[in-house]
């Protein structure tokens, strides 16, 4: 839980460079804003005008015993009061709307761009980080676009019109009242700087409280083998106080804060008493006066506030901009050439030449790779683990770009096609079976609109899956839960073939899963197999024997090179690392079919 | 613990602070329900020309009053908020001691993240009800007891009129309140889709590649995001409405004020400032009104939460010492023995252990092998009770497993677990985890028998250096190790390795169980491995099969029988030569 460095990124409040990128998010929506801030400017006006009303009401009608004027007011109050609630209500509704847009293109966006990143980027960044970067990274600046940047006019325009109405009502009782105020916005960004210190205190508390639980209960077994509970429930006892003491610490603050806001408006007020109390005796100024400014000082205090709560919400956007910029400015893709030929279809050959390959720069997992696969044909792949046959495949598919030597398809370089469209042409089966949330169907046709339904279920029955997912309540459309958690791993491969099968590729990968299955569905599985094979280019990293068996032939990698190539039978007479592998992975399967 | 009243005990605990705390709310609410009747006077001061000399005199009592009521308002926070702060304190440390004290059976039945929902946000659910909640309450009930009496004083009609909108105030605070929690509910919901959509992209961005689905993932995307957003403006439609009704509903209050009180100045049943005081009592009664109805919220919310938690209090803690204790057991000498054991996980599941019969004396070493699933693990956990057996028993020096006190019995066994698990923490906090009188001697012996010490001063800070997140990361073989180091820092008579060096080097390994073998003189093994290397020398092989013993022997003895374990070393062999091979 505990958050990396990258996540720490604290911010500046403020970054020109950063706020003008975030604002060009908001250009598509310009009109809203400006509709947004005249409704601002009209709305502000609402608020302040009732005091005002207020003292027309008190000065000039119940003071001279007026009744219809009296009536005329109050209506006029209710006006102004049901207008500002309905202005008010779709203020607030378009504000959330323009936000929540902002946020859903950003998000869009950096999704877009994260399905372009290659494979090096997610080898090297944790899941976990992505994830958070299009999830709780964009929702954190929702604030900022919904209320941060229209909102600050609400704020400026409420305090503007509060004093052009006490102005005009009084100069010298305005200047009286305001002179509380530097303390109020003093005591204001005080309490607001004091309180994201604590609040930052308090957050670094709970992430070692959190941190410490989720630990403990991970190693809950170690922590009872060693007969550690009382140990460890006193280092909780003692992280817990230091989370208590920090939100005790910030408790201080609120409560020096309220009181002090509530006694800074009673000295106003006890100000406007004493002085306009004078004052109305001495000159014209009179009770409604009074009254207005009386209201006028508990109205001046929101939007304060609100102005020094902005500045937290643009710091939290800030950093978390920040961050996301820096994901949308990684530019780790496989690159396309751009004059490259754009194949109609293929044939399925397949050639090496001299590839080298190497994760990281001289550190070759393939070296001097050489070899041709002709249309239709079937390669079996085999070698120790760390030997380099995934690496040959990972290549072949182009999820990594080699660093010498060439990979030709029907006689072009890979690198001259569009890796999309030579993907088109290859379907791969890995050997960890990876189901996505859905159903059986989706999972076959990964809701490709060019698979129909009778192609899921005519591919499903040729690799033999049809009997069992028949057999599902739901049948096609039963509900993948948990990445497969109810399917057995057979059940998940046969899926998996079917997939593949469905896409009706030229090219065939194979990665076959080493984990053991019953007769029953092993059986099942070298049939679809032998099925997958028939009539396209096929590589295979084999575990099986019957698949060597058939294979056309047989590339025995070791240590990043392909050592031998032959048949089955060849090899075997070779006596060499092929004849060493196949005692040591591949006999026994032989007894077991013997027996 | 189901409900709230449940609490009551916590509450106890702190009576005498949170009795300060309500008299405290008594007295400031008194002090500030007197500015406006200062106010008033001071209006009819003005209004009938009366003695000005007065104001100055009522300015100050007003600014007297505000930082009267103000020290308490302060008071208050620092005494019920501050208690609501140690009771969750209080109420965290019990839940925690009560999940220490649960079997690994809850443990596999509950995921980490699940748990942690409960000590964090259902704990602060609670929090929630215990300061906030009862703070309100008691002030919102206080002050519309005083400040109604004196608006019914002032003028009973007017007050009837005033009142009659601030029922509602409260009603619709609950009611938006809990219509926005439910919303809130649903788009968490969503927002939890989306993550998990991503999490998924981002987890099988391999098949989405390679079957060229990105356009396909991106308008999956799209859509799941279109449904955020519409779920997050459902919330909003009714969110938005919030701040109107409150000031629409507590405006409407003060405009009667205004028309009615107005009509009442003129008839001259009332005074411009019984007016001007009704107009701030008003204002003082709408805040708490508000109040009310967000606590409603905030009740219901904490009972739900409680009964989430009550579930957890109610879970056994099971494995315990009981009648059969023998407490004046204090050492186990290491003799272990299984007579006609079977364990099953469940009730509906199939045996994970069928009719083990093994016997180990003290000082052996004896070696469990068998492929993944075969028992071998489960067998282990038998031996330090992280469950107990449904058949058969199980002796420990020729006693019953359950008369030996549980503490006893775990001090004894060092396990190094299949799965490592350090805390992030110094090495040497790590290694020195289970000792009762921790030396650096001891923790270097230990460093030392399991081949760290050369690993460890390569570090700068050497044993001080820190593992885990925000320390440095150890290689898988140097976890085993330190785990391995930490088992027997404790001087255990019985050292359980469970496949406990899949991540060190052949080499490294054999002179490990070197150094081992000399440690182990007088204490009981138990190993289990993969590889024939690290079990051939041991007193007695067992080989699992299916939750069964399948063979036992020793090394040549299974050898010349050409089983499993034959087959098995036949097959090692090739592996090694096929890795020399260049």
């Amino acid at each position: 839980m505990a958050p990396s460095k990258d996540d720490e990124i604290l911010g500046k409040a403020y970054d020109s460079k950063l706020m003008k990128r975030l604002l060009g998010y908001v250009k598509p929506y310009k009109h809203y804003v400006i509709i947004a801030i005249l409704l601002n400017i009209v709305v502000a006006a609402l608020g302040p005008v009732r005091p005002y009303l207020t003292k027309i009401a008190i000065d000039d009608y119940i003071a001279r015993s007026n009744y219809d004027g009296l009536m005329y007011i109050t209506l006029l109050l209710l006006g102004s009061l049901f207008f500002q609630a309905i202005i008010q209500y779709f203020l607030t509704y378009f504000t959330q709307l323009m936000g929540q847009k902002i946020i859903y293109d950003l998000r869009v966006k950096l999704f877009k761009h994260v399905q372009r990143l290659a494979l090096k980027y997610f080898d090297k960044t944790p899941l976990g980080r992505i994830v958070t970067r299009t999830t709780n990274d964009v929702e954190s600046l929702n604030e900022l676009f919904s209320s941060g940047i229209v909102m600050v006019f609400s704020d400026i325009f409420i305090i503007l019109w509060i004093l052009i109405f006490m102005f005009s009502l009084s100069w010298d009782l305005s200047l009286v009242t305001l002179s509380v105020l530097p303390i109020l916005i003093y005591a204001t960004f005080l309490f607001r700087r004091k309180v994201r210190e604590s609040y930052r205190d308090v957050r670094f508390h709970l992430a070692r409280l959190n941190s410490f639980m989720q630990e403990r209960i991970g190693g809950m077994s170690i922590m009872q083998l060693f007969s550690k509970e009382k140990d460890e429930l006193k280092s909780f006892g003692s992280i817990n106080a230091d989370h208590k003491k920090a939100n005790v610490d910030s408790i201080y603050y609120y409560a020096v804060f309220f009181p002090v806001v509530e006694i800074l408006s009673a000295v106003a007020v006890a100000l406007i008493v004493w002085y306009g109390g004078g004052e109305v005796v001495q000159s014209s100024m009179t009770i409604g006066v009074l009254f207005a400014f009386i209201q006028y000082t508990e109205m001046f205090f929101r939007p304060i506030r609100d102005l020094s709560e902005k500045y937290n919400i643009m710091q939290t956007a800030m950093a978390s901009s920040e961050r996301i910029f820096k994901l949308l400015d990684n530019d780790t893709f496989i690159k396309n050439n751009e004059n490259g030929v754009v194949p109609e279809d293929i044939k399925g050959e397949i050639e090496f030449k001299d590839v080298s390959f190497a994760h990281n720069s001289n550190d070759y997992v393939l070296k001097n790779i050489s070899f041709k696969i002709n249309p239709g044909e079937t390669v079996a792949i085999v070698g120790a683990t760390g030997a380099g046959k995934t690496s040959i495949i990972n290549i072949l598919t182009r999820f990594y770009d080699i660093q010498k030597g060439s990979i030709l398809v029907d006689g072009v370089d890979i690198r001259d096609m569009d890796k999309r469209d030579l993907r088109q042409f290859i379907s791969i089966v890995l050997q960890d079976v990876f189901l996505f949330s859905g159903t059986i169907k989706s999972n076959i046709s990964l809701d490709s609109e060019e698979i129909s339904e009778e192609q899921v279920i005519e591919a499903a029955k040729t690799v033999g899956a049809f009997g069992f997912i028949d057999r599902l309540p739901a049948k096609f459309d039963e509900v993948v839960k948990e990445k497969g958690s109810t399917l057995s791993v057979g059940q998940k491969q046969l899926i998996s073939f079917a997939r593949a099968l469905a896409y009706n590729p030229q090219i065939l990968i194979l990665d076959e899963a080493t984990s053991s299955v019953d007769t029953e569905t092993e059986l099942l599985i070298q049939k679809a197999i032998e099925k997958l094979l028939v009539g396209r280019t096929s590589i295979v990293i084999a575990h099986r024997l019957s698949t060597i068996q058939n294979a056309d032939k047989i590339l025995v990698m070791h240590k990043g090179e392909v050592r031998e190539i032959g048949t089955h039978q060849e090899l075997l007479a070779q006596k060499g690392i092929y004849y060493r592998l196949y005692q040591l992975q591949y006999k026994d399967q032989e007894i077991t079919k013997t027996a | 613990m189901d409900k709230l009243s449940s609490l009551t005990k916590y509450f106890k605990r702190y009576k005498g602070k949170l009795g300060l705390g309500i008299l405290f709310i008594l007295i400031s609410d008194v002090a500030q329900v007197y500015i406006p009747l200062l106010l008033k006077d001071s209006i009819e001061i003005i209004q009938n020309n009366g003695d000005y000399s007065k104001l100055f005199d009522y300015a100050l009592l007003m600014t007297g009053a505000a930082l009267l009521a103000g020290l308490f308002r302060f008071l208050i926070r620092m005494t019920i908020i501050v208690v609501s702060r140690e009771i969750e304190y209080d109420l965290r440390y019990d839940f925690w001691a009560h999940l220490q004290r649960l079997p690994m059976r809850f443990y596999q039945n509950n995921t980490t993240g699940n748990l942690m929902a409960h000590a964090t946000n259902d704990i602060s659910a609670v929090r929630m009800y215990v300061g906030p909640a009862v703070m309100y309450s008691i002030d919102t009930l206080t002050k519309f007891v005083i400040t109604i009496s004196i608006m019914m004083v002032l003028s009973w009609e007017l007050t009837v009129y005033t009142l009659i909108p601030l029922p509602f105030l409260s009603y619709i605070v609950y009611k938006l309140s809990t219509k926005i929690h439910e919303k809130f509910t649903l788009i968490q919901e969503k927002f939890s889709d989306l993550t998990t959509l991503a999490q998924e992209n981002f987890a099988g961005i391999r098949v989405i590649k390679s079957y060229v689905r990105e356009d396909n993932e991106i308008n999956k995307f799209i859509n799941m995001n279109k449904e955020y957003l519409e779920r997050n403006m459902d919330k909003v439609k009714i969110q938005a409405l919030f701040m109107p009704i409150l000031f629409l509903i507590s405006g409407i209050s003060i405009i009667v004020v205004v028309w009615a009180g107005g009509t009442m100045v003129i008839d001259g049943s009332l005074t411009l400032g019984d007016m001007s005081a009704f107009i701030i009592y008003l204002g003082m009664l709408i805040w708490p009104m508000i109040a009310f109805g967000w606590v409603a919220n905030i009740i219901q919310q904490a009972s739900a939460s409680m009964k989430r938690l009550g579930k957890i209090w109610r879970e056994k803690q099971e494995i315990e010492d009981g009648k059969l204790t023998h407490h004046a057991i204090n050492m186990v000498s290491g003799g272990i023995k299984f007579n006609n054991v079977s364990y099953k996980y469940a009730e509906n599941l199939p045996y994970a252990l069928k009719n083990i019969n093994i016997e180990i004396k003290p000082g052996e070493t004896a070696a469990f092998i068998g492929h993944t699933g075969s028992g071998k693990t489960t067998l282990l956990n038998l031996i330090p009770r992280f469950f107990d057996i449904n058949e058969g028993e199980i002796l420990i020096d020729g006693r019953n497993i359950h008369e030996i006190p549980l503490k006893v019995l775990r001090r004894s066994v060092g396990m190094v677990p299949q799965e490592t698990f350090l805390f992030s923490d110094t090495i040497r906090n790590n290694i020195l985890y289970g000792t009762v009188n921790s030396s650096e001697e001891k923790m270097l012996e230990a460093a030392r028998i399991s081949l760290l010490n050369n690993d460890v001063d390569q570090f700068n800070k050497g044993y001080d250096t820190i593992l885990g997140e925000r320390g440095i990361t150890l290689s898988g073989g140097q976890k085993q190790r330190t785990c391995l180091a930490r088992a027997i820092a404790i001087d255990p008579s019985i050292l359980i390795l469970d496949d406990s060096f899949s991540a060190v080097d052949t080499n490294t390994e054999e002179a490990i169980l070197e150094n081992l073998r000399g440690y182990m003189k007088n204490r009981t093994s138990i190993i289990v491995s993969h590889r024939i290397s690290t079990v051939k020398n041991a007193d007695k092989i067992y080989v699992l099969k299916d939750g069964s013993i399948a063979e036992q022997g020793r090394h040549d003895e299974l050898v010349a029988s050409e089983g499993i374990y034959a087959e098995l070393h036949y097959k090692q062999l090739l592996e090694e030569e096929l890795k020399e091979l260049n």
